[in-house]
């Protein structure tokens, strides 16, 4: 039996961008999570243990004042400039490469065609083909000459097309990109960047919709981090350029043309810390890529039914930050997992492991992980949509949750 | 079709000749006078394979017309001075013994695991690396004891190395498969076969990038990639002859064709058993050399490192070689036709070199005798320095990981993992 107290009003501003598309993705603001606007009204919320049925619940919550007030984007919204997260990952190469001529990159399309999803539009032009270059379709072999240009003095960024390409390369990811650095005995580093869209698309088909995050996570000595907002996009682009470590960046297909104002300032994020979304109290809902606009849509309905979930974005697959996930978990002790990966052995498995074997005695209830299916994405559009987590699970399983 | 555009930066010289849609002139460079050497039919690996008679007549320096004809150019008549003899002599001796005395110890029970020795090969070795300056880069395999001793590394470092001390090359931390040194460029030791090449490519790509885009001056490293028969059917040795010979890059693929691979006779294996044909199908020179006779090894090395450092591109050689010990110490060399055998041992590049440099009267029994003598006490004093280096203590674990070790990441107290004091000492929970 546990009474909590609960503050309740957070409100989530959105932006009012309309040149999304009608995939009806959320934008979270960057500093939307403020709750200067929270109109506090308190109230008692008994619990029982687990009551699965979860009817009779709702009866006993007082509905606040939780209505989504449109709140202006609290920095000063002037500043700043907006673009679409593809342009920030742009801009955010672009600057790391003016900044240190070592920084070249190497891919299919990367150069003349200016990389499939424009991440490296006109950098060929600007920079020569030997700085954005343009290789065959051999991807072990340009991954390994990455790593190998890596050891030898510079900072190479391997673009996969689509990262399922990268399977291909997995002999040289694991065995020399992740370990070299420690059969050398530390003497040669890798500051290598592997980046690229994976994720689940628009009816793209099993292999063009891989999330190869699963796969990668044991490998020894890399690390790895997903992309969300034009924002973090492109601060976890210039963090992995700059780091020594060899960072593989996975980036969503869906989220090239999400819109978002950055500052002009330089900025360049931790890879190894987790984004703030949206704090609250009821229940930690832990996600990354494009699972985050799914739960922001689903907190969008649990706020409106009384529920005050916290949200976080991982951003950084390996390692995890136990610091800001623990935290979180220390709060409100119930914790659901959104993620895209499949079920068997992905992240969201890894995660629950890791927050049962460090958090344990905190937790209510356990831990929720919600994932796609293990299933091979069908090429049929209500196939597909049911292979991915949406909103409406999420909804679910937090009203479960939180009995 | 041409390289891409005229954007592309071409290398400073751009001999007409090299254009991949022509057929370059090098493709018979040198003579290959062992053409259809050793196997004129698909032969099945039990039978008797009778080599050609022209390579076993005169076992010693049978030099290519090539070099026969520079000899009548030149004022001297020999290939090379006795500082040079000398010194190859000593680079392959060395290379010889000290696989033996790793036999040795591994049968003492010093070192364990998967060990594979070079015995035999060791004109390629001796005779493509000592071309090199301490600058360009060696990439190898897991057979690469040699590699890196011919490179630089000092016969206690390897010795130790393969003890997993931790005054070994790598900490003790790679083994005899993965010889690194970053101080004399070898970039491994790789224990997947074909695994290095795309690393070579790379490390010939840094070099034509620092001298075309960071415009360093006399930044014309040459990459050495060896490999063996075995790696030829594998995909990434082609891709990477596609890429390196696209773009020109400053590297050498040396092919050390043993004809085994484990238990996997190169015949039985290959559609197209000659690998040197397969560099012009990519545009690049494809030469195929004695690699039992060091001399010869030379005069191909250094026409094709230069070329490489010229910037006209890769050059693929096909070296003949044979290892007389098996695929590894734990191979019973069962397979192998003992007159197969016996056939090689006749062509043992060092009794070649010892012969060569007696007969021109080079050196003497007594100086070849001394380089004996001073290796066995180098390697002496290297297995001793090994036996007496300590292991590598706990606190080593945890160490090279990750270059920035921020890479553990944040742990549940907030701090980083890398700033728990357990992580010194091998202990942190990660």
């Amino acid at each position: 039996m546990a009474t909590l107290f609960q503050g309740v009003g957070a409100v989530t501003p959105f932006s009012a961008s309309s040149s999304l598309d009608s995939n009806k993705l959320l934008l979270p603001s960057r500093k939307s999570l403020s709750i200067s606007d929270s109109r506090g009204s308190i109230f008692v919320y008994r619990s029982d243990a687990l009551n699965l049925k979860a009817a009779t619940r709702k009866q006993d919550l007082l509905i606040p004042n939780a209505v989504a007030t449109k709140g202006e984007t609290s920095t000063s919204a002037k500043s700043g400039h907006e673009l679409l997260l593809f342009e920030a990952l742009h801009e955010g190469l672009e600057e790391e490469m003016e900044r240190d001529p070592r920084v070249c990159v190497m891919g299919e399309d990367v150069g003349h065609y200016g990389g499939s999803y424009k991440v490296t539009k006109g950098l060929a032009e600007k920079y020569g083909d030997l700085r954005v270059l343009d290789t065959p379709i051999a991807e072990n072999s340009f991954t390994g000459m990455g790593i190998g240009a890596a050891m030898t003095g510079l900072r190479p960024i391997v673009e996969g097309m689509n990262m399922g390409f990268l399977l291909l390369a997995f002999n040289q990811i694991s065995n020399n990109c992740g370990m070299l650095h420690y059969t050398s005995g530390g003497q040669f580093t890798i500051p290598i960047v592997i980046r690229g869209p994976g994720g689940v698309g628009r009816q793209l088909g099993a292999e063009h919709s891989q999330r190869l995050e699963s796969y990668f996570q044991s490998i020894p000595g890399i690390q790895m981090v997903a992309c969300s907002t034009p924002y973090n996009a492109k601060g976890l682009m210039k963090a992995a350029i700059r780091s020594e470590n060899p960072v593989i960046l996975f980036e969503h297909v869906l989220l090239y043309n999400l819109k978002e104002r950055i500052p002009d300032e330089e900025y360049v994020l931790s890879l190894e810390e987790a984004e703030m979304v949206r704090p609250g109290e009821h229940i930690t809902i832990l996600t990354y890529s494009r699972m985050r606009y799914h739960v922001m849509q689903a907190a969008k309905t649990l706020v409106n039914k009384g529920y005050d979930p916290e949200v976080i974005d991982i951003r950084s697959l390996k390692p995890f930050d136990l610091y800001t996930i623990g935290c979180s978990v220390k709060k409100t002790h119930r914790v659901l997992i959104v993620e895209e990966c499949m079920r068997t052995g992905g992240i969201g498995a890894s995660l629950t492991a890791a927050i049962t074997e460090n958090f344990h005695d905190y937790l209510d209830a356990p831990i929720v992980c919600l994932s796609s299916q293990d299933v091979p994405t069908p090429y049929a559009g209500t196939l597909e949509e049911w292979t991915v987590v949406q909103p409406a699970q999420i909804v679910s399983a937090v009203e479960q949750l939180c009995q | 079709m041409s390289l891409s555009a005229t954007k592309f930066v071409h290398p400073i010289t751009t001999p007409p000749s090299t254009r991949s849609s022509d057929k370059p002139l090098f493709s018979t460079f040198f003579g290959s006078n062992h053409t259809k050497l050793r196997f004129n039919k698909p032969i099945v690996a039990a039978q008797r394979r009778s080599s050609s008679a022209a390579s076993t007549s005169s076992p010693v320096v049978a030099v290519s017309d090539v070099v026969k004809e520079k000899k009548l150019k030149s004022a001297s008549n020999l290939l090379i001075t006795k500082e040079e003899g000398l010194v190859l002599y000593e680079d392959m001796i060395l290379g010889r013994f000290f696989e033996d005395m790793c036999a040795q110890m591994y049968y003492r029970g010093k070192m364990f695991g998967f060990v594979h020795l070079y015995n035999g090969q060791e004109a390629v070795s001796t005779g493509f690396i000592k071309f090199l300056k301490k600058e360009d880069y060696v990439v190898s395999t897991y057979r690469d004891h040699v590699h890196a001793l011919s490179k630089g590394v000092p016969a206690r470092e390897v010795m130790s190395e393969l003890f997993g001390k931790a005054t070994g090359c790598c900490r003790g931390q790679g083994g005899s498969m993965h010889m690194f040194s970053k101080q004399f460029n070898l970039l491994g030791g790789f224990a997947f076969i074909g695994e290095g090449i795309p690393v070579a490519t790379g490390a010939a790509f840094s070099s034509k990038y620092r001298r075309e885009v960071l415009k360093e001056p006399g930044a014309d490293e040459v990459t050495l990639a060896f490999f063996g028969d075995g790696t030829c059917n594998n995909g990434q040795f082609y891709e990477c002859l596609n890429m390196a010979a696209l773009w020109k890059l400053p590297i050498v693929f040396v092919v050390e064709n043993n004809l085994w691979a484990i238990g996997m006779s190169h015949l039985r294996a290959t559609s197209d058993p000659q690998i040197w044909k397969k560099g012009p199908a990519f545009g690049m020179p494809g030469i195929h050399v004695d690699g039992m006779d060091v001399l010869k090894v030379r005069e191909v090395a250094k026409e094709a490192i230069e070329r490489a450092r010229r910037g006209e591109g890769p050059t693929l050689v096909e070296c003949e070689t044979y290892r007389f010990r098996g695929h590894s110490l734990a191979d019973p060399d069962e397979l192998r036709d003992p007159a197969e055998k016996a056939h090689y041992a006749g062509r043992d590049p060092i009794t070649a070199l010892k012969k060569y440099l007696f007969d021109n009267k080079l050196a003497s029994e007594q100086e070849l005798k001394a380089i004996d003598k001073k290796i066995e006490e180098l390697l002496d004093d290297a297995v001793e320095f090994a036996d007496e280096s300590p292991l590598p203590p706990r606190s080593q674990l945890l160490e090279n990981v990750f270059a920035d070790p921020k890479g553990f990441g944040i742990g549940p107290d907030g701090k980083y993992r890398c700033e728990d004091p357990k992580f010194t000492q091998g202990t942190a929970h990660v």
